[in-house]
């Protein structure tokens, strides 16, 4: 297919991009929300309150996301390719265990089984070499910015030893 | 003279034997995270810049301005050898400098890019310092509506950058100001936005945004299409220094680029690739080989190169004269400055003239030692290209989240930066432009907070919006930059008669 008649071949409304246009409204909606909710307007010394800039944004928003539904009609957005869900998952996967268990170990541990999963994700070694790996490297890389930098990052077991 | 004698006591800051230290840290860390395969000059800033946290403002600066030249030149350099521009402005560098490299001439397309990226940071950079004190005068006498007219400006061309989609650019900036919207509101401290979150009420740190959204939504679309992507690099063969030849065909377009670069990049308006293509339509033109273009003419490689690197000199003029970042890497620096409580503006002239100008004279110190460390180093730069992708993507996502926790060593932020990461992939993978975004963020309270002066000073009158001629000016480009493509599509659809293609959307 060339790039000329890209889009044409697709089912029409493009579903994803009326998904985007149905998000954007949604914020819209928020924003608008949010700034009914302010007190602003009582404001003596100025007509324009804290109100009126979200309101503006909303509204230009709203109009983004008309624009956007009627892109996804006549499905002009390019051409995008399926996404690979494995690589993807372990990315994700790893960026969310960080998140969850940086409380508890630390952030060697947390860190360093995060770069093992990203790692798994891109083909890499298995994970018995790259969970010690990894840590490893954070471990370092917190030695050097706690000592040297005196940047205080989140404590556990490891970090505690020193 | 004023501003001689200013620049004197500049260049006696930067090059005391501290600050020539912490320039020499910034333009290697500069150089080894540029290098590092789509990632770009505001990427390498942003990632870097909490190493600068515990120093002084001037040092820190001064590091910066390191990073920042470090970081151009690394970005050329795996444009040239991996064809991975980290931004659009190298996407020209990759382009023809890496059919050099194809060609077994990787050596003089680095060296050409490299020399001429020196020739023109330092012409770039003493225009700087001559214009921006004229700026500074002008500037002086802006009043609220013509900064918020000027800011009305930014956001237009930054998100209708050529090439790309309007409806998007346009999309992006607005969610880049729906971020900049949540916190507190400085004029009546309410907060907006924040549902009650402690952590939202400082709103969102544009760094942690910046990274987010370059280094994790990168990331995460690069496992997306992982199977599709298959880099290779060229290797370096046969001498990097260039032969008398290549010295000739590429020193006048080193010149013709740093006159293209430099004033467009100073404009308020944006826009770093332009200089970069128009440098490079006009060395196809100029050229007696112009059948060479395309496949690796050394000219479309110093032009472009000359072009990148002098309107990145020139987007400091507005970012120091009026506080008005024009591109994401101006927008990183904004946020350094923003650090240490400084706002950059006409005033900082006068309250921190040594910051200022020891800044100006450490971009002098940093684009010469780039020169004397990149092409002697470059076997070192080219093996970090060869970094695995396991270890390479594994270790961009463990310095981000370093980075971030360092800023605010909390798990609320972490969240914060994956929510943005996948905010960004998602933008990436529907072709949405990400730097408006950053853009919105952090112009978007001031552009605000100007207004609102505007308009309380008038009453609430916004007729006080267009009283100046500078605003009514303003405002007549940025209908011509947002009316003129729709204008020009519809003409064209007379013509053509029957496509149907929305003229909003391409």
């Amino acid at each position: 297919m060339t790039s000329q008649d890209e889009g044409k071949s697709r089912a029409r409304p493009d579903k994803a991009v009326l998904v985007i246009a149905v998000v954007l409204v949604g914020i819209a909606a928020l924003v608008a929300w949010d700034a009914a909710h302010l007190s602003a307007r009582v404001s003596t010394y100025s007509r324009v309150g804290a109100a009126a800039f979200p309101y503006t944004v909303a509204g230009a928003l709203a109009i983004l996301s008309l624009v956007t539904a009627i892109a996804a009609f006549r499905g002009t957005f390019p051409e995008r390719a399926p996404l690979e869900i494995g690589p993807l998952g372990w990315v994700a996967g790893g960026l969310f265990l960080q998140i969850a268990i940086l409380p508890f170990v630390g952030f060697s541990i947390a860190t360093g089984l995060m770069f093992a999963l990203v790692a798994r994700g891109f083909g890499g070694k298995p994970l018995w070499a790259s969970i010690p790996a990894g840590i490893v490297l954070s471990f370092v890389l917190y030695v050097l910015f706690s000592k040297g930098l005196q940047l205080s990052l989140p404590q556990g077991p490891l970090e505690r030893l020193i | 003279m004023e501003s001689f004698d200013a620049l004197l006591s500049g260049i006696a800051l930067a090059t005391q034997p501290i600050n020539l230290l912490y320039a020499l840290i910034g333009v290697t860390l500069g150089t080894a995270v540029g290098v590092l395969p789509g990632i770009g000059p505001a990427l390498t800033v942003a990632l870097l810049l909490p190493v600068t946290f515990k120093l002084d403002p001037a040092g820190s600066l001064i590091m910066f301005a390191g990073i920042y030249y470090g970081g151009m030149y690394g970005g050329s350099t795996s444009s040239i050898l991996l064809n991975t521009p980290g931004e659009s402005a190298s996407m020209i560098t990759a382009l023809e400098g890496n059919k050099m490299a194809r060609a077994g001439r990787g050596g003089p397309a680095l060296a050409t890019a490299a020399i001429g990226s020196f020739v023109a940071g330092s012409i770039a950079t003493a225009l700087l310092a001559f214009v921006a004190p004229a700026i500074v005068e002008v500037a002086l006498s802006f009043g609220p509506a013509d900064y918020f007219a000027l800011m009305v400006l930014a956001f237009t061309t930054v998100s209708s950058a050529f090439g790309g989609s309007m409806l998007r650019g346009l999309t992006a900036l607005f969610i880049g100001l729906c971020l900049g919207l949540v916190g507190i509101d400085l004029q009546t401290g309410q907060a907006r936005l924040a549902y009650g979150v402690p952590d939202l009420l400082d709103g969102v740190e544009v760094t942690t945004a910046a990274v987010g959204m370059f280094a994790l939504g990168e990331t995460l679309f690069v496992a997306s299409q992982l199977s599709r992507s298959q880099e290779t690099i060229e290797a370096v063969r046969g001498s990097v220094w260039m032969t008398a030849k290549d010295w000739s065909r590429s020193w006048k377009p080193w010149l013709r680029g740093t006159a293209l670069g430099f004033p467009i990049g100073a404009l308020p308006a944006g826009g770093a690739e332009i200089p970069t293509f128009l440098s490079y339509s006009m060395e196809k033109q100029l050229s007696k080989h112009p059948e060479e273009f395309g496949h690796g003419a050394i000219e479309g490689v110093a032009g472009p190169e000359a072009a990148n690197n002098a309107s990145a000199a020139g987007t400091i003029v507005p970012l120091l004269t009026l506080g008005l970042p024009t591109t994401a890497t101006a927008a990183m620096m904004l946020a350094g400055f923003q650090q240490y409580g400084l706002n950059p503006g006409p005033l900082l002239f006068t309250t921190n003239p040594d910051l200022v100008w020891g800044l100006i004279a450490s971009l002098f110190v940093a684009n010469t030692m780039l020169l004397v460390l990149n092409l002697p180093l470059i076997g070192v730069w080219v093996r970090m290209l060869s970094i695995p992708r396991p270890w390479l993507y594994g270790g961009i996502l463990v310095f981000a989240t370093l980075g971030t926790l360092g800023a605010n060593p909390s798990q609320f932020e972490l969240s914060m930066l994956a929510g943005l990461g996948f905010l960004g992939f998602l933008m990436r993978y529907f072709d949405y432009p990400v730097a408006p975004v950053i853009i919105g963020l952090i112009l978007g309270p001031l552009a605000e907070q100007q207004l609102r002066r505007a308009l309380a000073i008038s009453q609430g009158d916004p007729a006080a919006l267009v009283e100046t001629g500078l605003s009514i000016g303003i405002y007549v480009i940025c209908a011509l930059v947002l009316l003129g493509p729709l204008a020009m599509r519809a003409l064209r659809r007379k013509k053509a008669g029957s496509d149907i293609r929305p003229a909003f959307e391409d």
